[in-house]
């Protein structure tokens, strides 16, 4: 008999001690059965096998076991098998050693006779993942894929993607992607084609970093013949195969218009199935299909409603979500086909409240001028519910509506009730609601301020709704009575007042009531400004309060200028998204991006990401023309804030604090001096350019009136040295996103491709690579010949000025479109200069 | 695809786990319970911890979780958590944390066979029995509580026990014997929303026919539904017909004839399913109407009196109906009064939620009932809060 091998070391366990004893048990008594052949000795077998599992699935170390089990298992019952194979594989990973001894039992079972025993013998040897131990799988490895049992096949086609994962180049030296291409497109089995195109597609992704061949290889997994293959076969997938290709589909782009009609028609039964995710991944084969088609798209926001609606509604809580997330988005772009459908939304009282805030939001998103009365009516009704977050929501989602401008009589009498129902959340969103309104609707503000001084301050705690408060007592001093004497009292608890924004907020009310009542907030005024600046700490408190004393020391009539100008009624408020963001998840269907609500580099780390996953379907060219559109309004809101700016810390709620912050921070440029480029393509990816480029000028004001002194450079360098960039710069996507939407635009070319260049970008990879031999990264690539679009980015040498490029090339005419935006604008052309000369020699020997 | 399984208990205990470390599983459970505690309402089914999608599924008590690091269909993932807790279920017979303990070599056997690496193989019941070869240790399903809303109405007595199908459809009977049995329920979740006049202001149905069957030899099945069913508003098929929004069907279901007469015909897997999911929102007579009187009877005081009428045929029953109604978050002590003669009653007040539930055991076609509950309440409700 074989020495039992060297015990490895002990965890150290509290339970060991007994652990210790119940393992020399179950050692002698598996010695005791090794070799009986007796009837009823595979019984035995399997209760002690099972008392080892149920050991070591609570942590105790039952490796010295290893030797007994190995013999235990020499049987033909498979139950033993699995028991032993399960074993084997939880001690592989971290004992070397008795992961050799394993290979020689599981290799000869990988020929045994009985299929499921080869199969299950073969998933346990892949699942050892031990590098130095890769040699042995690819023997067995071949077998499989050529086994004449599907399970085993089946078994080895995911064999080859645990093998890729453990040595990739041993994956690739055997040539195996290669077979699993042809068992994809041949093997008669539909689970054995599946597993082959997850693990094609794993494979082709991670390997066409590094080889061009995998790149091309990945192409042809969206090629018509592969594509045609999978669909025509179907129904003959498991509904989670069927989820998988239907996700290839998406992605392929048809030739002509009668392809697209064809897989529709192919696909139209899989709307009517009961699994919410095969639905959903027919809906977004058929949502990226007829992008470019408008007339058709709309008909098929028509025809995926009701499946959507059935799948919400008799699906768990749980799928309820996941589809009602993905309404949400399709709602949010076509809110008038889902209009007629409102009562759907309507909450159930038994829901968990995840799905009662989606169904909330989709009623704001879907009141119109015919439904809204009902829908108010159904909310107002939610604002009473014991759910106390559920009831907020109701109320913003009021709040939401009536700034939509739809029977704004009527819902401004609402909100007001609201404030009379003397509950302390309910009186706290309302007053944040109706500050909104009033900004927007300045007409209501006798009826709102009758009802809101009548509120106590001492009732309301929460910061916002406290600030609201204060916001309209400082504005409408002059119509409300006591706005004096309550703001007097307001600022002898100064001291008491936690929140900033409150501070802030009374700082700007009791100025604007100053002016207005000047011998009854005189008092006021002078303890605010002495309690801002002696005693505060906070910075933003402490500086406004700085500020408004030296104005006031200035010159009374030109600080009441500053602080309380004449305003325009707020027209637009911000969108708390910008539609680029929306058109991403968008792309995204059918992916948590809809449920997160963010595009996936904003919450997958770089390594789980796809190569392009900023692909652009040319589909999309379309719905840039309608964001271009988006950028008036998106002005004209700025406009209006702006007189605002001094009056208020948050402009708008919705707007990112941190940018914000960065906004003011933009280096001074006059957006509407930039040289101007007449553009074939409309500009695709940021119209919110042009809001950036009138912030700097409002911070440089405020630096001006705070008499900071900043050292400014009067005259540009005459001849900068050339510039150099650092190799190894890094920007995650997230920064980049955030830094195109800040900088102004500071450069817009267009360069001719020289035509080897235009030959050798068949695939986006080989320019990638070129760029990055002159230390350009790329950030993003997509579209389809022969539209590519990039983003890359750059950076200084010895500096973290940074470079940001969006490049449009079009192989067809052999022309690039760059535009550049730089943190030092002053090199911006420096930097042009060195790209174009490194995009004129891609293709190049 | 998919990095990670477990099943958590309600206590956060780890049952069962697949390629897990244990940190996973604690982050997430103090995620779900942190979203509780701090007033958000239920965590949702998906989230995201540094980089970790978690996804999970209640099912009779425990947690099903998945987790990943790639960006995946979240229908998918949350569908898949519960098909792996019906097939589970199929073998077990019952769920629960004790047929989990007992069996969870089983368990383990059948996570191998649904997930290879990741990615789904199958979750069909009848593929999985030719691949799993343990027997599940069965559960004394008589300690299992009554079924739930499928067994609340019944005509006469011809029916079968609850327990019937809370047998594994892969074991055999003593001697070695197959069932021959199919089970057909037809479940319907019906919302109705009343004003405080009675009138109905919004109301639906949403039916699932469910399937469990223990037959041998996977025959042909053909099930007959209303010739004059319509479905969507493009397909009207005359007066007095049932009217379906929308439906959809198990992928086993062939519809080649249900266009001409409304016929099924499927070739019944193995294990529990869904045949039809259907959706109907055209007025129709609810079987219960409601009225509820609020009465003030002093400032900390209060009395409550709930009708239910039963407005179906006589010869039908509904058995186990329970009425609940929230009451006010200050409320301390309710006294209940049931009216003369009342049997089968029963009546409580839950303190941790602030809920009266009133349970009538069995509730004849055409009678009334009445409840008369005396609240008595902390502070007066008048005060402000």
């Amino acid at each position: 008999m074989a020495p039992p091998p060297p015990q490895s070391h002990r965890s150290p366990s509290p339970s060991q001690p007994s652990g210790k004893s119940e393992v020399s048990d179950l050692k002698s008594q598996l010695r005791q059965l090794a070799g009986s052949r007796a009837p009823g000795a595979d019984d035995s077998k399997r209760d002690l096998f099972k008392k080892v599992i149920s050991n070591m699935t609570i942590g105790i170390d039952v490796s010295s076991l290893f030797g007994e089990m190995v013999m235990c298992s020499a049987t033909s019952d498979i139950v033993l098998k699995k028991m032993c194979y399960l074993y084997v594989g939880n001690y592989a990973k971290g004992n070397p050693d008795l992961a050799l001894l394993t290979i020689n039992f599981l290799q000869r079972d990988c020929k045994d006779e009985d299929p499921m025993i080869r199969g299950l013998a073969l998933r346990s040897l892949c699942s050892l993942r031990v590098a130095n131990l890769v040699e042995y799988l690819v023997g067995p490895l071949g077998s499989g894929l050529k086994d004449n049992n599907s399970y085993v096949r089946m078994v080895a086609v995911i064999g080859v993607l645990k093998l890729y994962h453990i040595s990739t180049s041993t994956c690739i030296d055997a040539d195996f992607p290669a077979t699993l291409k042809h068992l994809l497109l041949n093997d008669p089995d539909t689970q054995v084609v599946a597993n082959c195109l997850s693990a094609l597609q794993e494979i082709w992704t991670l390997e066409s970093s590094t080889s061009e061949e995998a790149a091309r290889e990945r192409e042809t997994l969206l090629s018509k013949p592969v594509v045609y293959y999978l669909l025509n076969r179907i129904k003959e997938f498991s509904e989670w195969a069927q989820c998988l290709v239907l996700e290839l589909v998406s992605k392929y782009i048809p030739s002509d218009n009668s392809e697209i009609f064809d897989i529709m028609n192919l696909l139209e039964d899989r709307l009517q199935h009961a699994n919410g995710a095969v639905v959903l991944a027919t809906i977004k084969v058929f949502l990226q299909l007829t992008l470019s088609m408008a007339d058709v798209h709309q008909q098929v926001y028509e025809r995926i409603k009701a499946p959507l609606l059935t799948q919400v509604s008799s699906g768990s809580p749980e799928q309820s979500y996941a589809v009602l997330s993905h309404l949400h988005l399709l709602v949010m772009r076509a809110p008038y086909i889902f209009s007629s459908d409102y009562k759907h939304f309507y909450c159930q009282y038994n829901e968990p409240s995840y799905v009662k805030k989606l169904k909330l939001e989709m009623l704001t998103a879907v009141a119109n001028e015919s439904n809204t009365y009902e829908i108010v009516t159904e909310l107002c009704e939610y604002a009473a519910n014991v759910d106390i977050p559920i009831a907020r929501e109701s109320i913003r989602a009021v709040g939401k509506i009536a700034l939509q401008q739809y029977d704004v009589n009527a819902i401004v009498d609402r909100l007001l009730q609201f404030l009379e129902m003397e509950k302390d959340y309910v009186t706290s969103e309302a007053l944040v609601l109706v500050k909104d309104l009033l900004r927007k609707y300045p007409q209501w503000s006798q009826d709102c301020i009758a009802v809101v001084g009548n509120i106590s301050s001492k009732n309301v705690q929460e910061p916002k709704a406290k600030a609201a408060l204060i916001w309209m007592l400082g504005e409408y001093s002059q119509d409300m009575h006591d706005a004096p004497y309550v703001l007097e009292s307001l600022v002898e608890n100064w001291d008491e007042e936690h929140s900033a924004e409150v501070r802030l907020h009374l700082l700007t009310a009791v100025m604007k009531c100053f002016f207005k009542r000047p011998p009854e907030t005189q008092k006021a005024l002078g303890a605010a400004l002495a309690a801002g600046i002696a005693t505060d700490f906070h910075q933003d408190v402490h500086d406004r309060a700085l500020f408004y004393y030296r104005l006031l020391q200035y010159n009374v009539s030109v600080a009441e200028s500053v602080v309380n100008p004449p305003k325009q009624a707020v027209s637009v408020f911000a969108d708390t998204q910008s539609s680029e963001i929306k058109d991403r998840i968008f792309d995204e269907f059918n992916s948590l991006s809809v449920v997160y609500q963010k595009p996936s580099y904003m919450f997958t780390d770089k390594e789980h990401r796809g190569t392009f996953e900023f692909a652009d379907e040319l589909g999309n060219l379309s719905i840039s023309a309608e964001s271009a559109d988006s950028v008036v309004p998106a002005q004209r809101v700025e406009a209006n804030d702006k007189d605002l700016l001094l009056s208020t810390s948050e402009k708008d709620e919705g707007r990112d604090p941190g940018s914000n912050g960065s906004v003011y921070n933009a280096p001074s440029y006059n957006g509407s001096s930039a040289p101007t480029t007449s553009q074939p393509l409309a500009d695709l990816a940021f119209p919110s350019t042009g809001i950036s480029g009138q912030a700097p000028a409002s911070s440089l004001a405020i630096d001006d009136l705070l008499g900071l002194d900043f050292p400014v450079e009067t005259a540009a360098m005459p001849s900068p040295p050339p510039l150099n960039l650092n190799p190894k710069a890094v920007l995650d996507p997230g920064a980049f996103q955030q830094k195109w939407r800040q900088l102004p635009i500071s450069l817009s070319e267009e360069y001719s491709l020289s035509p080897q260049g235009v030959t050798s970008l068949t695939t986006p990879h080989a320019l990638l690579r070129h760029m990055q031999s002159h230390s350009i990264q790329c950030i993003a690539s997509g579209g389809q010949s022969p539209n590519f679009k990039f983003f890359f980015f750059a950076q200084k040498a010895e500096a973290a000025s940074m470079y940001l490029v969006e490049c449009i090339i079009n192989t067809s005419s052999a022309k690039s479109q760059i535009k550049i935006k730089a943190d030092d604008q002053s090199s911006s052309q420096a930097f042009s200069t060195l790209f174009q000369s490194a995009l004129s020699k891609f293709g190049l020997p | 695809m998919i990095l990670q399984f477990f099943v958590l208990s309600q206590r956060g205990d780890n049952i069962v786990y697949r390629d897990s470390q244990k940190g996973s599983a604690e982050t997430f459970f103090r995620k779900v319970k942190f979203w509780k505690e701090n007033a958000e309402g239920d965590a949702p089914p998906v989230f995201n911890i540094d980089g970790v999608n978690y996804f999970h599924v209640k099912a009779a008590g425990l947690l099903f979780v998945a987790t990943t690091r790639v960006n995946v269909s979240p229908s998918l993932v949350l569908e898949l958590l519960q098909r792996i807790a019906r097939v589970i279920k199929d073998y077990l017979g019952v769920l629960n944390e004790d047929s989990f303990r007992k069996n969870f070599v089983l368990v383990y056997e059948l996570l191998d066979e649904v997930i290879d690496f990741g990615y789904v193989q199958t979750t069909s019941t009848e593929v999985l029995k030719s691949y799993v070869f343990n027997e599940p240790i069965v559960i004394d399903a008589a300690r299992m509580p009554p079924l739930g809303p499928a067994s609340i109405f019944m005509q006469g007595t011809k029916r079968m026990p609850g327990t019937a199908i809370t047998k594994s459809v892969v074991t055999n009977e003593p001697g070695g014997r197959k069932r021959d049995e199919i089970f057909v329920d037809v479940i319907e979740k019906i919302s109705v929303t009343f004003n405080s006049s009675g009138y109905i202001l919004t109301s639906e149905i949403d039916g699932t026919i469910q399937m469990k069957s223990y037959l041998t030899g996977n025959p042909e099945i053909r099930l007959a539904l209303n010739e004059d069913l319509s479905i969507g508003t493009s397909d009207y098929r005359g007066s007095g017909a049932v009217i379906l929004d929308d439906c959809n069907f198990h992928e086993s279901v062939h519809l080649d004839s249900f266009d001409v007469d409304r016929t099924l015909s499927l070739v019944q897997p193995e294990g529990e399913f869904p045949v039809m999911n259907y959706h109907m929102t055209q007025p129709f007579k609810p079987p219960f109407r409601i009225n509820a009187l609020i009465e003030e009877t002093g400032s900390l005081n209060a009395e409550v009196t709930i009708k239910v009428r039963a407005e179906f045929n006589s010869s039908i029953n509904a058995n186990t109906v329970l009425v609940e109604m929230p009451l006010p978050s200050f409320t301390a002590r309710v006294n209940f009064e049931l009216e003369p003669g009342a049997v089968g009653h029963t009546t409580d007040f839950k303190e941790a939620n602030k809920r009266l539930e009133w349970g009538l055991k069995k509730v004849g076609g055409g009678s009334e009932h009445t409840l008369r509950a005396k609240l008595t309440f902390s502070r007066s409700y008048m005060e402000i809060s």
